[in-house]
């Protein structure tokens, strides 16, 4: 099958006509036009990719399988995982966050529960105190905030 | 010697104390880097980078911690090779040769001591070769005007796939990916360019997120997909007991290893790989029947890692001498150039010459202290080695996330980050390689501004870009390197894949 890069080329030159039609759009810089304009190497990258995407299209390369069902909702899942850890570091503290983070990765990548989250709570410590220490640099503590000492 | 006197002054640098532990650190972290599976040497650097500008590091401290990192990685790469049969990294690739069966036969210690002495024999011959080479490709280089560099950085774009690469169309479409998010930001006519109004755009997109996101995230992706974070078995670990003789059968073998490997590090489109795969079947022709290659012989050892070692300080002179890199992790050496303010290409000779000489001689000191290091403590990385990728991997995700956490303060960059993870996954899946993503993105800026010169120069008229003979020939160069892997690259392919029965993570180099 070779709908990847079929498709990966088709979206290119999605890519390639809209980047290229964005360059049109620039307003003139200040104090008029030149040999060079801001416009004119986005202009030469857009047909540089729409030529070489219309090669993929035409000469693909065999697929490679996608993860669909168990193993792509554990991709999902890593990924969701992600985003909260990002969504939450702040809120939480880097403490917390970095338990329920690294945890939720080593448990979803085989590790057992408790084994999981204790890697999750003991990294997330140490690299805590090492930065606020050792390197003086300030993770935001969070719902643990009660615990600094000044 | 003009040279021998800035090599003093740059061991005056490399030799200060701060310098010498960091120095130290880099050598550690980086063979712990190569050693992991999983984390190879250009993800390994790219997590580096934003740590150690939290640590407030002073450009040529955080620049000869991350060599000693880049050095040491091509050290840690045999670790897993010889003893799990993986390469650590894609370059140690034919150290599993001869290394495994060695193991296999109850000599791994003698397997991963003779590795250690190739590599440092590998790395102080091309050293040696770079300290010569460069300030005469420095020298050369300052001839080159904006035409010859937009030529280059086309060469370089080219030539990244390497001769062994699969699809050099999918290395032009990475690369012009990586351009196109260079452009993003108010250029130097003060217009914005694809910001979409979005404030965090005016500045750019940052690169060291990009390379962060892209390597790390995008690695353990990889790794959750197949599902292999539960390890491998690994070998048993015997007394080392190696004498002189030993060590001086591998000498020649070494020696010639790290001399192929140089020459194969500066070349633009060959790269470690290529080097180590070069040294290793050469060695296996000249010595021919009085060896037993393939089944544990210790100049099977040696050559590839002599090879490897050599061509990955190969590797730095045009990465340090042009501004152009030839492979992923100079690549990310790059972006910590451009981060620290330093620009890259002939002129840092003279105006960082403390910078650069101080890091070339912090590779020659950085070579000692590996050899120390692989050594005796051999078995602290063994030992580390069995952390299966399941604990492994989070954790380095985790320093990804704090690292670049701390360049701003901002969860912002850590969305882009996890964006760019995802895209990185993808392009992988199509196997679009990465590399040529983070050059453009690096180089982006630089060679729009040598486009602009230049037409600035000839008054709007195309034919500048290849008026003089050199720029014809970086252009015919890089056709070539375009032109060539279609040709060439099957055979080459082929040859590699009958001689290493497993190939290692397609963004080691």
């Amino acid at each position: 099958m070779t709908f990847n890069d079929r498709i990966f080329g088709v979206l290119m030159i999605v890519l390639a006509v809209a980047y290229g039609w964005g360059a049109t759009q620039f307003p003139e810089p200040f104090g008029g036009g030149e040999a060079v304009g801001p416009e004119t190497f986005p202009t030469l990258l857009a047909i540089v990719l729409a030529i070489s995407s219309l090669y993929l299209i035409v000469r693909p390369d065999p697929d490679n399988v996608w993860p669909w069902s168990r193993t792509g909702i554990e991709l999902i899942i890593a990924v969701v995982v992600l985003i909260l850890y990002a969504v939450l570091l702040q809120p939480l503290g880097f403490i917390i966050s970095t338990t329920l983070a690294v945890g939720a990765l080593c448990w979803r990548m085989g590790a057992r529960p408790v084994n999981a989250f204790l890697t999750g709570a003991i990294s997330g410590v140490v690299v805590y105190f090492l930065f606020s220490f050792a390197l003086d640099l300030a993770l935001p503590l969070g719902l643990l905030a009660f615990l600094e000492v000044n | 010697m003009e040279t021998l006197g800035y090599l003093m002054d740059g061991f005056g640098v490399a030799l200060q104390p701060h310098n010498l532990m960091f120095a130290l650190l880099g050598a550690f972290l980086g063979t712990l880097i190569g050693a992991l599976p999983g984390l190879g040497p250009a993800n390994g650097v790219a997590i580096l980078i934003p740590l150690a500008f939290s640590l407030g590091l002073a450009p040529e401290t955080a620049l000869i911690m991350l060599t000693s990192v880049y050095a040491g990685a091509m050290y840690g790469g045999r670790i897993s090779s010889i003893l799990l049969n993986i390469p650590g990294d894609e370059p140690a690739m034919m150290t599993c040769l001869d290394g495994y069966p060695m193991a296999q036969k109850g000599k791994a210690s003698e397997a991963l001591a003779i590795s250690a002495v190739a590599s440092f024999i590998g790395s102080l011959v091309a050293t040696i070769g770079l300290i010569l080479l460069a300030p005469l490709l420095a020298n050369f280089a300052l001839t080159f005007g904006p035409a010859e560099y937009f030529a280059l950085f086309l060469l370089a774009f080219a030539t990244l796939g390497g001769i062994t690469g699969k699809n050099p169309i999918k290395t032009v479409v990475a690369a012009c990916i990586g351009l196109m998010i260079a452009t993003v930001g108010i250029d130097n006519t003060g217009v914005p360019r694809y910001t979409f109004g979005v404030l965090e755009l005016f500045e750019g997109v940052d690169f060291i997120i990009a390379i962060v996101g892209l390597f790390a995230i995008s690695e353990l992706l990889f790794f959750i997909e197949e599902r292999a974070g539960g390890g491998k078995e690994k070998m048993k670990v015997n007394k080392l007991s190696l004498s002189w003789k030993d060590i001086r059968e591998i000498l020649p073998t070494s020696f010639r290893g790290g001399v192929l490997g140089f020459i194969a590090g500066v070349l633009p489109g060959a790269g470690a790989s290529l080097g180590s795969f070069i040294s290793y079947t050469l060695e296996k022709r000249v010595l021919g029947k009085k060896g037993y290659f393939g089944e544990g012989d210790p100049r099977g050892v040696a050559a590839p890692e002599a090879g490897n070692n050599g061509a990955s300080s190969g590797a730095l002179v045009p990465m340090l001498t042009l501004g152009v890199p030839g492979s992923g992790t100079t690549a990310v050496l790059l972006a910590l150039l451009i981060s620290l303010n330093i620009t890259p290409g002939p002129l840092m000779f003279t105006q960082n010459a403390d910078i650069v000489w101080g890091v070339i001689a912090a590779l020659l000191i950085g070579n000692f202290l590996l050899l120390i290091l692989n050594i005796p403590l051999v078995g602290i990385f063994v030992k580390l080695l069995s952390v299966p990728p399941m604990y492994l991997l989070p954790i380095v995700t985790m320093v990804a996330f704090v690292g670049i956490y701390s360049i701003s303060n901002t969860t912002f960059d850590l969305y882009f980050m996890v964006a760019f993870g995802v895209a990185g996954y993808g392009l992988r899946k199509l196997e679009i390689p990465l590399v040529p993503v983070i050059l453009g993105l690096l180089l982006g800026p630089e060679m729009e501004k040598n486009l602009r010169h230049a037409m600035d120069i000839s008054d709007g008229d195309w034919m500048i870009l290849w008026s003089s003979g050199l720029a014809i020939g970086l252009w015919a160069f890089a056709t070539l390197g375009l032109v060539l892997p279609y040709i060439l690259g099957p055979i080459l392919r082929r040859r590699m894949r009958v001689a290493a029965p497993t190939t290692g993570n397609p963004e080691g180099d």
